[in-house]
């Protein structure tokens, strides 16, 4: 083993790494010391993080070198990276301040990686997801918090539980929470004012700890008398038995009334004990559910507004200022989901889902749809009639979020995934009317024309297949020789028969093409005629694709941008949206390449294949994608793509072949068209190739 | 090829009919009507309308053809489409005998001839050139023309055209041509409410009334998952095929695993989510 380096070597290493953060108030000198009494390979093991922490933050890397010696003494190797890990994705996450309190609580790191029992959110996150979407029937986001809770529209729910010794139970207690989080909106929590209720009190925290537990005792009685066994595991993990003065909110028809009237009974007195799933009533699920409230209202009128549209005119009689619609919520069959009839002039109408979700989420909130809420719809409904060729386009649905994914993006230094780094946004191409499509259509006539015949001949052609032995037809020429031989004292052959075989091309491409601002000039009119001739030959073909452009600038601004989606005909818009490919920023490829595979394996089709379309290296603007990481980033990218079933195959559009190239794409199909001029039939040609 | 169902139960154990079109189902098929369609299938049978029957997987809709066919005591021939259906597997075909080249009625040609009622389960599952040939006899003509033999069936009175689609797929593949579709009168089928959906599960299943109202409870809960992970909801079927294993005493949570939470999904976590509705409901 190589001998440790000594303190005034290290400084030396330090000095350089850390060098940005080190100040005449603040030396390496004690880092060094420190690391000069750890053996050779833990100090390079320490070298090499600070290095790779180097990248993403100084300051991160000099909390590291700070904290690594201690923590090194009671971690094993695997540990320490899981450790480090651990606040670099925290970092990542939260930001400088928790990310080097990470690194400072090792200790606490060390405790709970020993804890084996212990329940993590992150390991349960979408079962529990998944839990709550059941017992709400409408989206519950599911997040983290030091105190469980919940606005209505977010469960929060503790990092880690590790109350009992065997795993499973800490699970329950998840399972538990989300259950009584989701009961609070169901069962009506929210309907009164708890922050008013608690005011009065002399300490109104300590009255808001116990009407949550009150809280917690009624939904508990509710969640037992629908959910059997879920009131089987709390009653074997509670570990007391209950509170009799409490037995008032185990009644069916006990509500939020009655827990704050109890409170004042109790406030003085002993508090009840308290149930291992602990939570509090969050202070701005108010809020949250007023505006909840105000804009499904809104959705709702819409929504009726617009089904009125689509109904013929009412009758005479029903016309009146009487409202059209009503609703009748169904027999109360048992506790939970009532079913509901809309009907309008009397006439029982199935909502679309999207309506019948929305009165669904109003109904869990209020219990009812109140008779406001008609009246407000029927006023739409009569204005929108009113002027209804005026609102034709703009009755378009409200709150559309914008759409925002996020996606993991590799590192290859950390040899690790950074969780949600990259914000991804879906916008249209604005669309051109510049002449372009047209100019390239006659320029390219003949070979358009040589082109759409070579792509007919791919075409999914019928085949008839003689001499089988099951089929739809007689095959006469095998019925002739049977006979034959029938006559010559053979035996008369089975296969008699013709069949139809349909050979379906049953595959779908996605190409995404490289819009950063590398591409603008020659490569840029390259891509776009390409993509005309493209789409003329694959119109003959009549295999279903898509066409997406990509760019971005840093990881919060990755953007795809829509030219052609599946369900699109090639029609003018698609031509001047093609026209319309303009040069936008980098090419941070990784988050695209991810987009577009996610959205490709949602078509049905038998062959999936992305066609990326892009000139030379991903790139962005700072933090580091330029260079290893990104080449790293896009090329896992592409892994994983291929993972999910997809065929991926690059053109790069270059002028000589770099070196990185086969780094870059080695585990997938990948061609190098170095003359720009020939682009547009070659991309047309490859596909013809990887077809057939 | 066309298969034809034999509901199970309801034939002589040591008979096994192969013609749909000769035997008339003897004993009710036990059906709970979920709305006005019975009153509106006899009508549409009496205008000489075509049905179309819409609706999720396994809540009901082939258990109603064959409680019209017992009610209105028609035969009942069912073919069951697949993507590789031909017009002559529905048609007919020659087949070659020792001398001679022999016609075989296909099942739908056998239906129109016995006055049947004609059931495509399925039908968006078949070539879409295949359900061209039911056109002719879906609209007012009710023929049905056997091109290769030259021959014109012309529908009895009796004869119904049925069939069964499925919009959940939402695939444009699987959609239905309009027109085929505005040939039909369509009766939207949808999962029983609770009430009856237990009552359902309990006859058919023999089970306890806490246990069709926990299954009712489990089958809510992933059918809140649709298209959130899940293709489908847990369908009626589901509910009483884990309600038949558990009325035989295997436990609730094995049976729920193995009939529903398996049969929805292959998603490890999925599946861990399913569990977990019925160690919930249970």
């Amino acid at each position: 083993m190589a001998a440790p380096l000594t303190a005034r070597e290290l400084r030396g290493k330090l000095d350089y790494l850390l060098g940005p953060v080190l100040s005449s108030r603040r030396s390496s000198a004690p880092l060094a010391e420190a690391m000069s009494k750890l053996d050779r390979p833990a100090q390079d093991f320490m070298l090499h993080w600070i290095e790779v922490i180097d990248r993403s933050n100084y300051e991160m890397a000099f909390q590291f070198a700070a904290a690594a010696p201690a923590a090194l003494g009671s971690f094993d190797a695997a540990t320490a990276e899981a450790w480090i890990i651990h606040a670099m994705d925290v970092y990542d996450r939260d930001g400088l301040h928790l990310g080097a309190q990470a690194l400072r609580q090792f200790e606490a790191f060390d405790r709970q990686a020993r804890e084996t029992h212990a329940a993590t959110f992150a390991e349960h996150a979408r079962v529990l997801e998944l839990f709550a979407r059941g017992l709400a029937g409408r989206r519950l986001r599911l997040d983290t918090a030091e105190d469980a809770g919940t606005d209505t529209e977010t469960l929060y729910l503790p990092p880690r539980i590790a109350l009992f010794p065997d795993k499973a139970d800490n699970f329950a207690v998840y399972r538990i929470l989300v259950a009584l989080l989701w009961a609070q909106g169901r069962y009506g929590t929210w309907q009164a004012d708890l922050a008013a209720a608690c005011a009065d009190y002399a300490d109104p925290a300590r009255a808001g700890r116990l009407l949550a537990r009150l809280e917690g005792m009624r939904l508990e009685a509710r969640l037992a008398g629908i959910y059997p066994g879920i009131a089987r595991a709390m009653n074997r993990l509670r570990g007391h038995a209950h509170d009799p003065r409490c037995a008032g909110l185990a009644a069916a028809n006990a509500t939020v009334a009655d827990s704050i009237r109890l409170l004042g009974r109790l406030y003085d007195a002993a508090e009840p004990p308290e149930p291992p799933w602990r939570f509090s009533l969050h202070a701005g699920a108010g809020a949250v559910r007023a505006a909840r409230l105000q804009r499904e209202r809104s959705e709702f009128a819409a929504a009726l507004a617009e089904l009125i549209r689509q109904q013929p005119p009412p009758p005479e009689a029903a016309a009146a200022d009487d409202g059209r619609f009503s609703i009748e919520a169904g027999a109360p069959s048992g506790d939970e989901g009532r079913g509901f009839e809309l009907r309008l002039d009397g006439q029982p109408l199935a909502p679309p889902p999207p309506l019948a979700r929305l009165i669904e989420s109003i109904m869990q909130d209020l219990g009812e749809i109140p008779d406001d809420y008609f009246a407000a719809a029927d006023a739409a409904g009569h204005a929108q009639r009113d002027d209804a060729a005026a609102s034709g386009e703009e009755s378009a649905e409200p709150g559309q979020d914008p759409g925002v994914h996020y996606y993991d993006e590799w590192d290859c230094r950390r040899r690790h995934y950074r969780k949600d780094w990259c914000a991804l946004r879906e916008t249209d191409v604005l669309p051109a009317d510049n002449g372009f499509v047209e100019a390239v259509l006659c320029r390219y006539r003949p070979q358009i024309v040589r082109l759409r015949r070579s792509f007919e001949l791919l075409r999914g052609e019928d085949r008839l297949l003689k001499r089988q032995t099951g089929g739809d037809d007689i095959d006469f020429d095998a019925l002739v020789e049977g006979h034959a031989d029938l006559k010559a004292g053979m035996e008369l052959p089975e296969r008699l028969l013709t069949r139809r075989l349909r050979n379906e091309r049953n595959l779908a491409a996605l190409f995404m093409v490289d819009m950063s601002g590398s591409t603008k000039g020659w490569i840029n009119d390259a891509e776009r005629e390409a993509l005309v001739m493209l789409c003329e030959a694959l119109e003959v073909l009549g295999d279903r694709y898509a066409i997406y452009g990509f760019s971005g600038l840093t990881r919060k601004r990755c953007e795809t941008y829509r030219i052609k989606r599946f369900d699109e005909a090639y029609d003018e818009t698609v031509r001047r949206r093609i026209a319309g490919i303009t040069p936008k920023d980098y090419t941070r490829m990784g988050a695209a390449i991810r987009h577009l595979s996610a959205m490709l394996n949602r078509v049905d089709a038998r062959t999936r294949l992305l066609i990326t379309l892009s000139d030379g290296k991903p790139d962005d603007y700072s933090d580091h994608y330029r260079g290893e990481y990104g080449i790293e980033d896009t090329r896992q990218a592409l892994v994983e793509a291929q993972r999910s079933g997809i065929h991926p195959f690059c053109i790069t559009i270059d002028h000589e072949a770099r070196d990185y190239l086969p780094q870059l794409y080695g585990p997938v199909n990948w061609t190098l068209v170095d003359n720009v001029e020939r682009l547009p039939l070659k991309v047309a040609d490859i596909y013809r190739r990887l077809t057939t | 090829m066309a298969s034809e169902t034999v509901p199970t139960g309801t034939a002589p154990r040591d008979v096994r009919p192969l013609q749909g079109e000769a035997r008339i189902i003897k004993a009710e098929p036990y059906y709970e009507p979920l709305g006005g369609e019975i009153a509106l299938f006899e009508a549409a049978h009496a205008s000489r309308l075509p049905v179309l029957l819409k609706g999720p997987t396994g809540c009901g809709k082939t258990r109603f053809i064959e409680h019209m066919a017992w009610r209105l005591q028609r035969p009942l021939v069912t073919v069951s489409c697949h993507d590789d259906l031909t017009a002559a597997d529905l048609v007919g075909r020659y087949l070659i005998t020792n001398n001679e080249t022999l016609w075989v009625d296909g099942p739908l040609a056998r239906a129109v001839r016995a006055g049947a009622i004609c059931y495509l389960d399925e039908i968006v599952e078949a070539r879409r050139d295949t359900t061209v040939v039911i056109h002719p006899l879906a609209d007012d003509r009710r023929m049905l023309p056997m091109e290769k033999r030259g021959e014109l069936l012309q529908a009895p009175p009796e004869f119904l055209l049925a069939m069964s689609y499925n919009p959940g797929y939402q695939s444009v593949l699987k959609d239905l041509k309009q027109s085929t579709r505005q040939r039909f009168v369509a009766i939207e089928f949808q999962y029983p409410e609770t009430a009856l959906e237990e009552a359902i599960i309990r006859k058919e299943s023999g089970a306890g009334a806490s246990t069709a109202a926990a299954l009712v409870r489990l089958a809510r809960m992933t059918r809140n998952l649709k298209d959130n992970g899940l293709d489908e909801g847990a369908s009626t079927r589901l509910l009483v095929h884990a309600a038949k294993l558990i009325a035989r005493g295997v436990p609730a949570a094995a049976a729920c695993h193995s009939a529903i939470a398996e049969a929805l999904t292959d998603d490890p976590e999925m599946l861990r989510a399913i569990d977990e509705f019925t160690a919930s409901a249970f």
